[in-house]
């Protein structure tokens, strides 16, 4: 089959082969487990469990939050000895509520109910793959219900499963290709059933050869292709591997399925296998650790381990300076040693300023166009690394700053050492603060707007009446100076009907004019679809 | 801060500028092999001076002055001043330039990577606005010793007729006027039969061909180690030809051959060593093609029209001033925005 390039990408020492010299190994139970509720894209999951409650393995503990949310399971069976914050494995070293749980080493199964994806709706399988918390395992952790939707019949034509692992280092989907290659062909299929999907293509990266031929053993007699893609990171990125396997090119904010292609991980394929077929939830993931370790390795890791007794295993060299999870290019460095393992890690990178030395200092940009024959979205990232230091946030837009994914490839060749990335993570995090701000401003404005109008009109209506009330003692103090009954008894009740009248029809004309009323109905149309997801987006305020 | 990448490439501003001094070695041993060590000296000179203007401004600034005297930048400029100017100019001409090039050029307009024109072209537009006659007096290959070369260069009386050998540009456009001239003795020879005459050499100029040739080859090295990309000196050269020989075409007895114009001259030094800078040059792929061809076109209006015997000089400067345009107008379709 015919595969399609994208520009750009960078080739780093791929330094997986270490790590994959040693099947997957198990851990023993660790004395404590830390599960954050918040593991995936979307809402927090809300807690069904007490300090002190017995749960079994696999017990729901956290009842995902709507729709775009997964729920969460106790990794063991064990007792609750704490609903807490805790500091979360995120370099802003921020806590978030977690259960923590003592396990009591029985290791007991909840009862367990697979179910026959034929027997289910659409919704009801969504609904039971949320509720056993499968979430993207790639890293993106995006609850996978949401992805398994076909919309209408045959518009996902391709599903792409993606085996590329391109970031150096982590070696876990390959391990798991090795190891499990049945278990990702089954979940592949009910994927691809679910979906309506008739093309499937398998995507890894031709460095993996073991791999490949496990995949290739395994789905003999499926659909499944299996395809070795050239070594160029970030083959593995969603949109990169899309563009190789398919010629599609997913334009930022577009989503892939409009072009008739879904992707998911290897991983994600593993756990939909496990849900379904023997309703296990999602516990426990494969790790790699690797780095600045004597044994490299990868183990499958109960959700809520804390990192240190991973890395503990592999054997970390006296040296080491700090954990990130993720890779070199893209990983992220961890606020504290025992932050909890969660269904984000696919790695472990122990890291030591041996291994990843502070990059030497930061020389001006000379133009030279490294970056953006490395960029694989096609950016000038020198273009906006001087729009976003120049605080040029409008001009880095305008240049595509939202279309960067944020790979590291620019910053990976650029001869200045500039830390690029950075300058992009924090141009865009001010845009976005800057939104919000305008956002607020917004409301605040309306709110202002609002309560001038309201005094104005409380003002008015006082003040008429007043007028009326003075008028009708006036005709009163008329009527009892002639003595004599008023021509027209109703008088003062007239006025007071005819200011109302006035009164509504000044505020139906308050009400009224507005710039927007003129345009044309598609316009107003999207006005109003905007005015409501500003609405959706924006939380409640409290009230003025 | 401690963010990803945590890998990087080992590259760096000095080894990118490394490579360009590399590759200017093979033009610079045929310039010595066939016009003497005299340029030796004046590279010398115009390293010292460049460095130490660097030197004081990063002082004056409060840079780091061993950080950036070690990206070698203001060395390639020098380099790029003692290769373009003509070899036996007086010393000073040569570090007034070099001063120019790195203290006005480079460091007023904000430093390494700021600034909008080439240093060492825009030295050499102001040295020849400045010193004429001192800046076109080119040797002919090989008749002068060392001895007399370092005599000139340390500011000798200069006996103009003895040094002199006019260049291979000037020499033509001086015989096609007198060719044009009825009253002379050359009267209706054209271009390719004055050519024929010892100055000129097999293609560009006795000697300057070889020095040429040199630059080549530095220049298909950078292109094979990636510091250049293949746009702007195939697009340099391709519209040199293209424009020469359509010109030549049409009046061989006034114009000179295609090859002639990129032989000589500044030409291949420029289209892979000047035009290149990535500083002042355009930065895209297509406005690469913009800027180059722009050029060509600048360099041959000078060359047979203007009053300057060289334009590759001043159809860089004028084009750096286009850059920001040519850059704007043409970024590439970014990824997923390709058809639209
Ligand atoms: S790679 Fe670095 S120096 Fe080169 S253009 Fe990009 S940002 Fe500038
Ligand atoms: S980090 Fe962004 S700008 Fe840099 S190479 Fe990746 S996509 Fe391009």
């Amino acid at each position: 089959m015919k595969l399609f390039k994208f520009n750009g990408g960078v080739k780093p020492e791929t330094n997986k082969d270490a790590s994959t010299a040693l099947p997957i190994a198990t851990l023993p139970l660790p004395g404590r487990l830390t599960v954050p509720l918040h593991q995936s894209i979307g809402g927090t999951p809300r807690p069904l469990v007490r300090t002190g409650q017995r749960v079994l393995k696999g017990e729901r503990i956290g009842a995902a939050d709507g729709n775009v949310s997964a729920a969460i399971h106790a990794p063991t069976s064990g007792t609750i000895v704490a609903l807490e914050p805790a500091v979360m494995p995120h370099p802003s070293g921020l806590s978030a509520l977690c259960a923590i749980i003592a396990p009591d080493g029985e290791d007991a199964w909840a009862p367990v109910n697979p179910v026959d994806v034929r027997a289910l709706s659409g919704g009801e399988l969504r609904d039971y793959l949320r509720d056993a918390g499968v979430v993207g395992m790639g890293g993106a952790v995006f609850p996978s219900h949401l992805k398994l939707n076909p919309g209408r019949q045959g518009k996902v034509q391709t599903l792409v499963i993606n085996g590329a692992e391109c970031e150096p280092y982590i070696t876990c989907d390959d391990m798991l290709m090795r190891e499990r290659p049945d278990s990702i062909v089954r979940g592949t299929m009910l994927m691809a059933q679910v979906l309506g999907a008739e093309r499937i293509l398998v995507g890894i990266e031709d460095n993996k050869p073991e791999a490949i031929a496990a995949m290739e053993a395994a789905s003999r007699g499926t659909p499944i292709r299996v395809l070795a893609v050239p070594t160029r990171y970030p083959a593995g990125g969603a949109k990169q591997l899309i563009r190789v396997l398919t010629g599609i090119e997913v334009p930022h904010g577009k989503r892939s399925t409009d072009f008739g292609v879904q992707c998911f991980n290897v991983g994600t394929a593993c756990a939909v296998h496990e849900a379904l077929d023997f309703g296990r939830p999602l516990i426990s993931r494969i790790v790699t650790v690797a780095g600045n370790v004597s044994t490299p390795r990868n183990f499958e890791v109960l959700f809520g381990t804390p990192m240190a007794e991973v890395v503990r295993t592999a054997l970390p060299r006296p040296d080491t300076n700090r954990y990130v999870m993720g890779g070199p290019m893209m990983g992220f460095p961890m606020p504290a040693y025992g932050v909890p393992v969660v269904k984000a890690t696919n790695c472990i990178l122990v890291a030591s300023d041996h291994l990843f030395p502070p990059p030497p200092p930061e020389m001006p940009c000379i133009r030279c166009g490294e970056c953006a024959k490395a960029c694989p979205a096609d950016l000038a990232p020198f273009e906006l690394y001087w729009f976003a230091r120049a605080h040029n946030y409008g001009k880095a837009q305008e240049y595509h700053l939202f279309d960067c994914i944020e790979c590291g490839c620019c910053a990976y060749v650029c001869p200045s050492h500039i830390p690029l990335v950075d300058y992009y993570r924090y141009a865009k995090s001010e845009i976005w603060a800057r939104e919000r701000d305008k956002d607020a401003a917004d409301q605040a404005r309306t709110r202002f707007e609002f309560r001038n109008e309201r005094q104005d009109r409380e003002k008015r209506e006082k003040a008429e009446k007043l007028a009326a009330k003075a008028a009708e003692t006036k005709a009163k103090l008329a009527e009892e100076a002639t003595g004599a009954p008023p021509a027209d008894g109703d008088d003062p009740k007239k006025a007071l009907i005819a200011a109302a009248l006035e009164r509504a029809r000044q505020q139906k004309a308050a009400v009224e004019p507005k710039n927007t009323d003129d345009l044309p109905a598609a316009i107003q149309a999207e006005i109003g679809e905007i005015d409501a997801r500003r609405q959706a987006a924006m939380p409640a305020e409290p009230p003025a | 801060m401690f963010s990803s990448p945590f890998v990087r490439k080992p590259t760096s501003v000095q080894s990118v500028m490394l490579t360009v001094l590399l590759a200017l070695l093979p033009g610079i041993a045929a310039y010595v092999w066939h016009f003497g060590a005299g340029i030796l000296v004046q590279i010398f000179i115009a390293t010292a001076a460049a460095l130490a203007t660097e030197w004081g401004f990063l002082r004056l600034r409060g840079k780091p002055t061993a950080l950036y005297l070690s990206d070698l930048s203001a060395v390639v400029t020098a380099w790029l001043i003692a290769l373009t100017f003509p070899p036996l100019v007086p010393w000073w001409l040569i570090a007034l330039a070099s001063i120019l090039a790195v203290g006005v050029v480079k460091h007023l307009y904000g430093g390494l990577g700021q600034n909008p024109f080439n240093p060492a072209m825009a030295a050499y537009c102001l040295m020849i606005v400045s010193y004429p006659a001192l800046m076109s007096q080119w040797p002919a290959a090989g008749h002068l010793d060392f001895a007399t070369q370092w005599d000139l260069i340390a500011g000798g009386v200069r006996d103009l007729d003895a040094i002199t050998g006019a260049t291979p540009l000037d020499a033509l456009r001086t015989a096609l006027r007198e060719a044009a001239s009825p009253s002379s003795p050359n009267h209706a020879l054209n271009a390719s039969t004055l050519m024929d005459g010892p100055a000129f050499g097999l293609a560009g100029g006795q000697g300057w061909e070889w020095v040429a040739l040199g630059y080549l080859a530095g220049g298909l090295f950078l292109m094979h180690r990636g510091v250049i990309t293949w746009h702007i000196p195939c697009a340099f050269l391709g519209a040199l030809a293209a424009i020469s020989l359509l010109m030549w075409g049409l009046r061989p007895d006034h114009f000179a051959s295609p090859l002639f114009h990129i032989a000589s001259g500044g030409s291949l030094l420029g289209a892979f060593f000047i035009l290149t800078d990535p500083v002042s040059g355009a930065t895209t792929p297509r406005g690469k093609l913009f800027f180059a061809g722009g050029a060509a076109l600048m360099t041959l209006m000078i060359r047979d029209f203007g009053a300057y015997p060289d334009g590759v000089a001043f159809a860089t400067l004028i084009m750096n001033l286009c850059v920001p345009l040519i850059d704007m107008k043409t970024q590439p379709a970014v990824f997923g925005h390709k058809q639209d």
